[in-house]
């Protein structure tokens, strides 16, 4: 079994192994930073850390200012107030202006648990996507999550990242010829029945959906989408010709995210039956994380039921 | 760029004209807010801020946000006549083919430092600004102009806090205190005043002027420069409308443009003050 890190944690230390070689990384946070894992980074380097209290809009536009003056900011809260509360700033003071911030949500999706529903953030992927020149990223797991944020602070421009709360399993460090590039996706595992592309830790979890159906006798193909925006049309359209069917899954709402994003492409490049998996629509509520995501059916077995139905209607289809 | 008292009032004199030509060319604008904040600009621009506009791009320069940034058709004229861009570009303000945007952006003109145009943002990113001065010791300053029904945005006391907390003596703020904003006066909108002890109990230097005498108006920002360990409030009492007779202390002209009429009428009185100015 591989590692089992968390990304917001893998996040938290890429920061600190990236701060000597880039000197102008300035890193904000909102109250949250040991949760969001800057708090390694802000006592190494206090010169260069900035805790701007609860006040989430004020932290977005002075990063903005920060950024306007040469800083590569990465500003710090849960997704629901990086993303929610502070849309409007990310929109106006650095999307629009195109300004270099980074901005970084913790805690996205169900997976938050027990606060329940006013901080289980299912929507920031959607709204941030909605930006123009928004780049959205969604990294798997921690090993992808370090090559990320090297290529975010690299990366000249504006972007979100969504971190998850959970310790979960490192399954992109074995790949062989693994390279992370902003707006490609990674192929996990090859099939021809169906395609199922997941984000985040739903990544994971498609991996092990993927061997339940093999059991079953249905072959998947496994796509690692941790850039959402830019979409990699390019691994979609090969996908959708060679499997004739696709499954996205997401910890997210299924209105506005990756799901949507794919069948957005697909629709008119290579119309084919999409099914996306994640939340339905829904307000989460309180629980343990695991039970949470049980009782959402964003599970391996709530991925391999949606590509049983993909797989059937694809049949129908070519009958 | 120190400027002579007659100088700066013949300046901000033809920004009147020329931003109220802007507004009726292109039928909209916010004339109100902007000639209440165009004797404060120029005094900025003219006589206060070390920036040229031939290199507009220098790290070095201070830094100006406007975070009323509806009042283009006063930073725009300021802008031009400091030599940005052509005083013939205003012509094309909020035009499709032009690349004067309605609020102030930073990306196709030169000269702004931040887009705005969303209440309560710019006061932030000055605060961004005036952080990453710090951090490199560097000795530039950095303006922002607010409106006074703007600081009923959350976000700006959220500003107004992370400026004192980290010292940012080389913030120099202004609200343009005018009374009005659209719905009418802010005192009945929603109440900001005492602005004064507000500022100072969040730990700012605050320093109350008249918005639209030129001398006062520098003196108080020479002021601030030697107001140390916390970023400075420049309280400055204004007329909205101030130089057209119809449009002072009128709310509805806030973003309202003029018919023939009332163009003509406004041009009339605006060419006569910029004639005194200049000694004609």
């Amino acid at each position: 079994m591989a590692e089992k890190i968390a990304t917001r944690a893998a996040y938290g230390k890429a920061l600190v192994e990236l701060a000597d070689q880039e000197p102008n990384l300035v890193v904000l946070d909102a109250d949250l930073s040991g949760s969001t894992m800057t708090k390694e980074f802000g006592t190494a380097h206090p010169d260069r850390f900035f805790d701007m209290g609860i006040a989430e809009a004020n932290m977005v536009g002075v990063a903005a200012g920060l950024a306007a003056c040469g800083k590569k900011p990465f500003v710090n809260s849960f997704a629901m107030f990086a993303a929610g509360r502070a849309w409007e700033q990310v929109r106006n003071s650095v999307a629009y202006p195109g300004l270099n911030v980074k901005v970084v949500g913790s805690h996205g999706g169900l997976s938050v648990g027990e606060d329940g529903a006013t901080h289980q953030c299912i929507e920031d992927l959607a709204i941030m996507r909605a930006i123009p020149n928004m780049t959205v990223l969604c990294p798997c797991d921690g090993h992808e999550m370090k090559a990320a944020v090297k290529a975010l602070l690299a990366y000249e421009g504006p972007a979100y990242m969504r971190l998850g709360r959970l310790a979960v399993e490192t399954v992109t460090d074995s790949l062989e010829g693994y390279q992370f590039e902003i707006g490609k996706g990674v192929l996990l595992r090859d099939g021809q029945d169906v395609t199922v592309v997941a984000v985040g830790m739903m990544v994971q979890m498609a991996l092990k959906a993927a061997d339940l159906l093999a059991e079953e006798g249905i072959s998947v193909r496994v796509i690692d989408m941790h850039t959402i925006k830019p979409l990699d049309t390019e691994i979609l359209l090969a996908a959708a010709r060679d499997t004739g069917c696709i499954v996205t899954t997401e910890e997210a709402n299924i209105v506005g995210g990756l799901g949507s994003a794919v069948s957005e492409y697909l629709a008119s490049a290579c119309p084919v039956p999409v099914i996306r998996h994640g939340v339905e629509d829904e307000f989460g509520r309180s629980g343990a994380a695991q039970k949470v995501l049980e009782a959402y059916q964003l599970t391996a077995e709530g991925i391999a039921e949606k590509v049983r139905q993909a797989f059937s209607i694809k049949q129908a289809l070519t009958l | 760029m120190k400027t002579d008292m007659r100088t700066l009032e013949a300046v901000a004199a033809k920004g009147r004209l020329l931003g109220l030509d802007m507004v009726y060319h292109c039928a909209s604008g916010h004339l109100g807010g902007s000639f209440s904040a165009m004797d404060i600009l120029t005094v900025l621009y003219f006589d206060v801020m070390r920036v040229d506009p031939k290199t507009p791009e220098n790290p070095d320069r201070d830094r100006f946000v406007l975070s009323k940034g509806h009042c283009t058709p006063a930073l725009y004229p300021v802008l031009a006549q400091r030599g940005y861009f052509p005083e013939e570009d205003l012509k094309l303000f909020r035009s499709v083919d032009g690349h004067l945007s309605g609020h102030a952006e930073m990306r196709h003109v030169k000269g702004v430092d931040m887009s705005t145009g969303s209440l309560g943002q710019g006061i932030s990113a000055a605060v961004g600004m005036a952080l990453a001065g710090k951090m490199d010791k560097k000795d530039y300053r950095v303006y922002t102009i607010l409106g006074d029904g703007e600081v009923e945005e959350g976000q700006v006391w959220e500003a107004f806090m992370s400026a004192a907390k980290y010292g940012l003596d080389h913030l120099c703020a202004v609200i343009d205190v005018n009374g009005l904003q659209i719905d009418g006066k802010t005192a009945d909108v929603m109440p900001t005043e005492p602005l004064d002890k507000k500022l100072e109990a969040f730990g700012w230097h605050v320093l109350t002027v008249d918005g639209h005498d030129l001398a006062a108006l520098s003196a108080a920002f020479e002021r601030a420069k030697g107001l140390t360990g916390a970023p400075t409030m420049i309280l400055a009492k204004t007329v909205k409308g101030k130089g057209v007779s119809f449009m002072e202390n009128q709310a509805g002209w806030h973003g309202k443009a003029p018919n023939e009429e009332q163009y003509q009428q406004a041009r009339q009185e605006l060419v006569a003050a910029l004639a005194e100015k200049e000694g004609k």
